[in-house]
Formats: structure tokens, C-alpha cells, sequence
């Protein structure tokens, strides 16, 4: 009878929570419509914030307490919120129209140029003094509540997961550099240097993730910033050139995409409950293939043009000149291209060939702008005004709005899988030159496609797992979670010599 | 295809694992045309996860290994029927309509049926096996009425149908014959861990216990099970899961042979020349190795499945299956198996047992006791590498080499604790 009384008891505790949440989601929302400002922002802030996270913990507490540590799968499908139903639709519609709020109609959340913001801005002045010594803005609010949702639906995963050290340590580092290198420490250091013009302070925020790196204005704060700036330049460009490229050839994109940066972090934790929502058609895979190498070719030539032109405009800031740099890349990217023809040529699939493809228009592109742009204008068209159509199309529409606005709909993963240029390109340089691998134990697979069905980033494992393949894919974020949910023990993410990493059998163990 | 219109099918009767394996080999090395009847479901799914379909974790589209648009590009005929005879002078299967066809060749994969043993009440409505696609929608229709169910029989299937209607709030009462759950193949020490697992679950394990009647109520549905110890349980449902038996029972008059499944060869081959029987209703007439001369497992019916497509496209092979592997999963704790371990150890062997002393981790060796040569292994919640465990059997390696390289056999993920040191230490110390 104690299970009886103990299946009441969650139910009541879980209602209590999503309850509370409630509650101080309405009060938080409730700041929209206020254009009262001399009230105590610190009290009512901490109030609604405290609400929600309680809230999550109180139903996270009662959803597992009772239960043995293991996959908590049971009713996935049949919750409204995690198999696209109604409730899925309205908590889309409600992420969506945040975002627009956020990108397009910032005064919606109550933003005034003058600085004296309302609403729901205002509410968030006294933690955004306290941190970096300004006024709150939309972005300020927007960060926090990014920050917050990672930690508080972090710890949820956590207990969830809790008989993976593999799940828990993952998460915790999410956590980490979300609060630390996201939020944090971009916020002190802007304290710490009010007087120094605006310049990305997100280490691990790299190019392309972060699009406006190489920007013009941007280069130009980073070089206006003595020390400072020099050394986020500096390491920015360390990032991809010589950090990333190594812990990528060690660890698979995972060290990035699942454990470092924000939109992943995001995607793991408060994504966790949508990423069985993920489409594992090969038609969808297709389309996967093409937007997100559309994207990088996107990314790549608007910020070789971007470089170019910053180069040619502040030829006293430059150690060399457009012409040099333009023709430098090409060489560079043909020299990669042969390289990877004469050694890789056995490894190649589509994924690299559309790679390949990619990389060549990029060539072309860059000829292009080299021989029929003049002074300041690429492609007949001003980079900056280039730049800022990649800006709205890609870094506002697609990654925010589709990205996590439709998270209920289509899963967690969705920016990273179509639209990151970032995770093309180490999911390029995972495809061929890494040595992480998901290995498949031997003819234990029995198809039931738990694996699969779990992939946020739509991967069919399954149909790898049954013929005794190892997953060597591009996408592949390593989260970890097709090996926590297999029944068998069959998957296993490794990292090992690359020798025999894609063995293209066709029968999984089991005859002599 | 234009030229095969003409040409006899490969009629596979069965979408399990087995036939579907059949079929996909014979794809890969030739254009015979193929047929594969199911009465069950048009397009194969995983047996193995209509539990999970249950529990919420995935939707019956999720267990389907292929696309539906799979099949018409391979050239796969599918064919959602019941076949109730088999013609084996005109070579043609006899529909439930009168409608038949005729084949070239033909590939009985039909998988088993629940044990029934003419228990009073066995037929009575909501009580009933779990095994197929309509039993699961059947389980599915009864539900929203069950507020406590009983489960007759301690196997893999009990276990898993236990997990299921526990996962829906559901209170269950576990009758086992035994003394312990699955003791017929668990070793004493396994098969305790799981009894107290069960019951950490929140289960009513009832060990040595056997149902005596199902009464039903005015409706004809099951209210109460009234066990051999005097016992009454009410219930609104009752799982039958005392095991399988082959699925032949059409074929009782066609002029194949057959014993408790199809009785075949070492080719996979009945007693008439162009039939074959594979999975679950075969049954060898020669044993192999250790093996049971019916084998009703995946990895079996896969095996079968992918040897039999070779013999069937011109290159004819004998079923030769590796070392014996298996994996279960009950409740939170996984188990796999390599080479044999049994839970009497027979003469000449002997067994080393690691057992964690809180979590719910163990694993056991059986080797030969005059010469040391590994034999087998059981482990439970530590995953290991099948292929480690294929290679050491093969090269016939000494109990204690095993124990010395077990790590190299971990298959566990990153960062999970290891304990082949404590295993390695207890071993030295008992030797």
C-alpha cells in the first residue's frame, strides 16, 4: 500500500511544483505591462526568478522521487508537452514571440533608448548593476533568463540521468561555462572596463557560432581595447585555428558542442524533454546536409569579404594586404582540399563530399569578391549590409526563433543540426579527422530503436547499431544519451586510433 | 523485375527478425523475387520494443527499423495475410481467404506462441500473453480499467510485462513456480539479485507459487486469481508469460515434420527439399554445441536469418552459430551473457562470482576446472565488449588471462567507476 500513498504523493507534489513555477512565471511576465519604476526590483526579481526555479525542483523532486536510478523515459509519448500537443504548440507560440520581442520589438519587453527603462527590462537593473555596472537591457534579460533556464533544467537532467557519471559530468559542465565564461565573466569584465567600447567577452563563444567576430566594428573595438582586446583576439583566433582543431582530433566535436558551448548547453537541458521530437528520415537528413553547409559557405564568405574589406579600409591596423590575405585563404583551403583527396579519398561519403562542395564554392566566392568588388563592395553588394542580412537571417531568425522557439516542435537540436556553422565545420573535421567514434557492441543490437528515437540531432543510429557499424557522423554531438537509453549495452562514444574508426561491415557478430 | 514477373517468389512467411533478415541478405546478392506474408503487421518491427511502445518511450512508428519506402525499393513484396496451410505438392501457401500463391522456395520464420496449460480461466477476457502486436493493443485496450494485475510465469517476458504495467501505475502481483526468478538459467546469486530488485520495484514477487484458476466475473472478464497456496487475488488483468512455444499449428496438416517446432537441418532445411524454417519455430534435429534445439531468441533468428539468405542465392551453407550470447535488461539492471554459465555448474566446471557489495553489479566466470579455460561469463550492470568475449573463446584463453585483460572487455561509458582491480584481487585471493 506505501506504493499507492506514494504515487498520490507525487502526483500532488508534482502539481504543487508546476504550480508554483506557474506563479512566478505570471509575476515575471506581470513586469511586461508595468511602467511603474520605483518599486523594489530586487524583492519582486529574486521573488519570480525563486518561484520558477523552486517550482522545477519541487516537480523534479516528486517525478523521481521513489524511483531507482535508470532511464526515466516512462510517457514521453503520451505528455502533452513532450509529443507535440497542445500544450507543446502554446509553449511554442509563447518562446517564439519572446524572441521576436527580443530581436525585432525590444520595447515590447519595456527597452527606451534613454536608458530609463520599464517592464520587464527594468526589473532585471538592479542584478545588471550589481554585475556590470549598467542599466539592464533586453540582452541583459535575455542572458540571465538563458543562464537560469541552463541551470535550473540542468540540475532536473542531473537527477534524472543520475546513474550516468558520463550524463552528470557532461551537464555540470554545461552549467559551468554557461555561468562562468557566458554570463559571469562577460559581465565583470565589462565592469571592470566600462570605459572601453563594446567587444565579445564569451571566450567560448567562437567563430562562426559568433558571427560578428571578424566584423569590421568589431575588429576595430578589439583593437581600440589595448590588452584586453588583444588578447580576445588573440585567442579568438587561437580557438579556431589551434584549440579547437586539437580537441576536436581528440574528442570529436562533443568537447565543443555538448560540453562547452551555450546553444548546446541550452539544447541538453532545458531541450532534454523534446529531443525525441528530432525527424530521422533520410529525406530530412538530406535537407540537413544542404542547409547546413549552405550556412557555412554563407558564414565563410561573408566574413572572408567582411576581413577583406576591414583590411583594405584600416590598411595602417593591418600586417597584410587584402590582396595576400585573400589569396593566402585559397591557397589554404586548396592545400586542405588536396590533402584530404590523397589521404582521406576511402573515408569519403557524402557528408564529405558535400564538405568538398562546400569548400569549392567558398573558393569561388572569395575569387569573386577579390575580382569584381571594388573598395568597399562585395558581390555589388556592401558587406555590411551583407553582414547584417547573415546577422538577421541567420543569427536571429534561425538560431533564436527556430532554433529554441520551436524547440516543442521540433526538438532541442534543430539550429545545431541544420543551421550551425560552427558544428559543420567541426563536424567536418569529425567525419574525417578525429578520433571519437561511437562503437557498437558486437550483435548485441536487438533494433528496438530507443537509440534512434532519442537522437536530438536526428541521427538513425539504429541502422548502424544493427549491421554492428560504428557512428562516425558529422552531426554527431556526443551528448551520450543513445548509449544511456540502449537497453543492451550495445553503443559506446570512444575515442581511440583512428585505424579501422569506419568499418563498413554488413553483419554484426554472430556466425563462425 | 521484367524478367522476374515470370520467375517463381521466395515466399517468406513471418516479419520477425528472421524472415526479414532472409530477405535483405537474398536482396543484397540477387533479383529473385521475394514475398514476405505477416498476418501481425505490414512492415517489420522490433518484437523486442513493444514493451517501450507501452511504457511511452517510443510509438509504434519508432520500432520500425526500415522506412516504409524501404521495401518497395528493395523489390520486397509485403503481403498482410493469414496463412493456413501449406501446400507442399502444388508449392503454394493456402490463405484464410482460399486465395493461395505459389513459391520457388519457402522460408518459415513464424516465431512462437504464449504457453498456454489448460489452466481454468486461461481464456476468459483480459487474460492473455504478451507477444504480439494485437496483444500489446489488446493490454492497451484493458488498461485504463487495471488497477491490479497478476503476471504467471518468471521469465524474460513476466519481467518485462511487470516493468510495463508498473510503469503505468498499475499495482502487480508476480507468480513465479520457482524458488527464485529464472533459476532454470540464473545462477543462485543472479537470480537473488533480481528477486530483490523486482521487489524494490514495488512487485509482489510470489515465489514457488503456481496459478490453480482464473474466476471471471458476470462478463466473462478475469476478477481474481486463486493461486495453489489458497491464495485469492483480485485483479482486473492477467498476464500469462510461462514461456513459448513454436507458432506451427497450420502447419499440422501439410505434410512438413514436425516435433515441438519444424524439425530442420543443418541447412536450415525441413524434410521437403524447397522448405526451409528458421528463428523461433525451427527446431534442429541435431544438436549444436550446447545449444537447445530450439532457440528462441533474436540473435538466433537474426543468425539464421542472414545464413539462410547465402544457401537460398546459390552458395549453400550450414547453420554454424559462434559462442552463445545473450542480454536481457530487468528492470533498471542490465545483464549480458558470453559463452555458457549455468546456473548448475556441470561436471568439470567451476565458477568465480565478483559481487559489488552494495550496487547492483556482478559478474561470474565459468571455466574448465583441469585445464582453466574460459567458458563463459555473466555480467550484470557492467557492460562488456561481445567482440573481446568472441576472440578469447575462440583462441580458448585460460580463466586467468580473462581476468588479467578484463579490462580491455569494459564497455561501460566514460567516467564510470571500474572494477576489474577488485575482481582481479578477489580472484588472486580465492587462488
Amino acid at each position: 500500500m506505501a506504493t499507492t500513498a506514494l504515487i498520490k504523493t507525487k502526483k500532488i507534489g508534482k502539481q504543487i511544483g508546476i504550480y508554483i513555477a506557474i506563479i512566478g512565471a505570471i509575476l515575471l511576465s506581470s513586469f511586461l505591462f508595468t511602467s511603474e519604476v520605483a518599486y523594489n526590483k530586487t524583492l519582486f526579481l529574486s521573488l519570480s526568478l525563486g518561484l520558477i526555479g523552486s517550482g522545477v525542483l519541487v516537480y523534479t523532486y516528486y517525478l523521481y522521487v521513489g524511483t531507482l536510478p535508470g532511464i526515466k523515459n516512462n510517457g514521453v509519448w503520451f505528455s502533452s508537452i513532450s509529443s507535440t500537443g497542445i500544450l507543446a504548440w502554446i509553449a511554442g507560440v509563447v518562446l517564439t514571440l519572446f524572441y521576436v520581442a527580443l530581436y525585432w520589438y525590444p520595447h515590447w519587453l519595456g527597452l527606451r533608448s534613454d536608458g530609463k527603462s520599464t517592464g520587464l527590462v527594468a526589473l532585471f537593473d538592479p542584478l545588471s548593476v550589481l554585475l556590470n555596472g549598467k542599466a539592464a537591457t533586453q540582452w541583459f534579460v535575455y542572458g540571465t533568463l538563458y543562464t537560469f533556464s541552463i541551470l535550473i533544467f540542468g540540475v532536473k537532467y542531473i537527477v534524472k540521468y543520475r546513474h550516468s557519471r558520463y550524463q552528470i559530468i557532461r551537464t555540470c559542465s554545461v552549467m559551468f561555462f554557461q555561468l562562468s565564461f557566458a554570463f559571469l565573466i562577460p559581465e565583470i569584465l565589462s565592469k571592470l572596463n566600462s570605459d572601453l567600447p563594446y567587444f565579445g567577452k564569451d571566450l567560448k563563444n567562437m567563430w562562426p557560432l559568433n558571427y560578428y567576430f571578424f566584423e569590421s566594428w568589431h575588429l576595430k573595438n578589439l583593437l581600440n581595447s589595448g590588452g584586453i582586446g588583444l588578447f580576445f583576439l588573440i585567442f579568438g583566433i587561437a580557438m579556431i585555428f589551434v584549440i579547437s582543431p586539437i580537441l576536436t582530433y581528440f574528442f570529436g566535436k562533443r568537447w565543443y558542442c555538448s560540453w562547452v558551448c551555450g546553444c548546446g548547453a541550452l539544447a541538453e537541458t532545458a531541450g532534454d524533454s523534446f529531443r525525441q521530437l528530432s525527424s530521422k528520415k533520410v529525406s530530412v537528413w538530406k535537407i540537413e546536409r544542404w542547409l547546413i553547409h549552405t550556412v557555412l559557405v554563407f558564414a565563410f564568405i561573408t566574413t572572408i569579404a567582411l576581413i577583406w574589406s576591414f583590411i583594405r579600409r584600416n590598411a595602417e591596423l593591418s600586417i597584410i594586404s587584402g590582396d595576400q590575405f585573400i589569396w593566402g585563404i585559397v591557397s589554404l583551403l586548396i592545400i586542405s582540399m588536396v590533402a584530404i583527396y590523397l589521404f582521406k579519398r576511402k573515408d569519403f561519403s557524402k557528408d564529405a563530399l558535400y564538405s568538398i562542395i562546400s569548400i569549392g564554392i567558398i573558393i569561388i566566392g572569395i575569387l569573386c569578391i577579390n575580382y569584381f568588388s571594388g573598395e568597399k563592395n562585395i558581390l555589388f553588394i556592401n558587406s555590411y549590409k551583407y553582414s547584417k542580412w547573415y546577422g538577421f537571417f541567420i543569427g536571429a531568425a534561425f538560431s533564436g526563433i527556430i532554433g529554441v522557439g520551436f524547440y516543442p516542435i521540433l526538438g532541442g537540436r534543430v539550429w545545431c543540426r541544420f543551421g550551425c556553422p560552427m558544428a559543420a565545420i567541426l563536424g567536418f573535421q569529425q567525419r574525417i579527422l578525429s578520433r571519437f567514434r561511437i562503437t557498437t557492441n558486437g550483435g548485441q543490437c536487438i533494433s528496438c530503436g530507443n537509440c534512434s528515437t532519442y537522437c536530438e540531432m536526428g541521427i538513425d543510429v539504429r541502422s548502424y547499431a544493427q549491421k554492428g557499424q560504428n557512428i562516425v557522423r558529422s552531426s554527431c554531438v556526443g551528448c551520450g544519451v543513445c548509449s544511456a537509453v540502449c537497453p543492451r549495452g550495445v553503443l559506446n562514444l570512444e575515442n581511440s586510433s583512428m585505424k579501422n574508426r569506419i568499418n563498413n561491415v554488413s553483419n554484426p557478430l554472430g556466425s563462425k | 523485375m521484367n524478367k522476374s514477373t515470370t520467375q517463381l517468389p521466395i515466399v517468406i512467411i513471418g516479419n520477425g527478425i528472421s524472415g526479414v533478415s532472409t530477405a535483405r541478405h537474398i536482396r543484397k546478392n540477387s533479383n529473385i523475387p521475394i514475398v514476405i506474408i505477416s498476418e501481425e503487421s505490414k512492415y517489420f518491427f522490433s518484437r523486442t520494443a513493444l514493451m517501450y511502445i507501452y511504457m511511452g518511450h517510443m510509438k509504434f512508428e519508432h520500432t520500425q527499423p526500415y522506412e516504409n519506402s524501404f521495401w518497395k525499393k528493395n523489390n520486397i513484396q509485403l503481403l498482410q495475410k493469414r496463412v493456413v496451410n501449406v501446400n507442399t505438392k502444388e508449392k503454394n501457401v493456402v490463405f484464410s481467404d482460399n486465395a493461395s500463391l505459389k513459391y520457388e522456395k519457402l522460408v518459415l520464420a513464424t516465431g512462437s506462441t504464449p504457453n498456454k496449460f489448460g489452466w481454468e480461466g486461461q481464456d476468459l477476457d483480459a487474460v492473455q500473453g504478451m507477444y504480439s502486436k494485437q496483444d500489446l493493443e489488446s493490454l492497451e485496450k484493458w488498461s485504463p480499467s487495471i488497477k491490479s494485475a497478476v503476471i504467471v510465469g518468471g521469465g524474460l517476458i513476466g519481467i518485462e510485462l511487470a516493468e510495463m504495467l508498473h510503469s503505468r501505475n498499475i499495482k502487480v502481483t508476480f507468480l513465479v513456480r520457482e524458488k527464485s526468478f529464472w533459476s532454470g538459467v540464473l545462477p543462485p546469486e543472479e537470480s537473488e539479485m533480481i528477486n530483490k530488485h523486482i521487489i524494490a520495484n514495488g512487485i509482489d514477487l510470489k515465489l514457488e507459487t503456481n496459478l490453480a484458476a482464473i474466476k471471471g466475473d458476470e462478463n466473462g472478464r478475469a476478477k481474481e486469481v486463486h493461486t495453489d497456496k489458497g491464495e485469492i487475488i483480485p485483479c482486473q488483468f492477467v498476464g500469462l508469460t510461462a514461456g513459448v512455444r513454436p507458432n506451427i499449428d497450420f502447419l499440422k496438416d501439410s505434410d512438413i515434420e514436425l516435433d515441438r517446432g519444424i524439425l530442420v537441418d543443418s541447412f536450415l532445411q525441413t524434410n521437403e527439399k524447397d522448405i526451409y524454417a528458421i528463428g523461433d519455430c525451427a527446431q534442429q534435429r541435431t544438436a549444436i554445441g550446447l545449444r537447445r534445439p530450439i532457440e528462441a531468441v533474436w540473435y538466433t533468428g537474426r543468425i539464421m536469418g542472414e545464413t539462410l539468405a547465402k544457401t537460398l542465392t546459390g552458395s549453400p551453407t550450414k547453420y554454424t552459430p559462434s559462442n552463445w550470447f545473450n542480454s536481457a535488461k530487468f528492470f533498471e539492471i542490465e545483464y549480458q551473457t558470453y559463452g555458457w554459465v549455468f546456473s548448475n555448474p556441470p561436471e568439470g566446471t567451476t565458477q568465480f562470482i565478483w559481487q559489488h557489495e552494495s550496487k547492483n553489479l556482478l559478474v561470474r566466470f565459468s571455466y574448465s576446472t583441469k585445464d582453466k579455460l574460459f567458458l563463459g561469463i555473466n555480467t550484470f550492470g557492467i557492460r562488456m565488449r561481445h567482440e573481446c568475449f568472441e576472440k578469447w573463446l575462440n583462441e580458448k584463453q585460460s580463466i586467468n588471462y580473462v581476468i588479467e585483460h578484463l579490462n580491455e572487455a569494459i564497455f561501460d561509458p566514460e567516467f564510470y567507476p571500474h572494477y576489474e582491480k577488485n575482481i582481479l584481487k578477489l580472484w588472486q585471493q580465492q587462488h
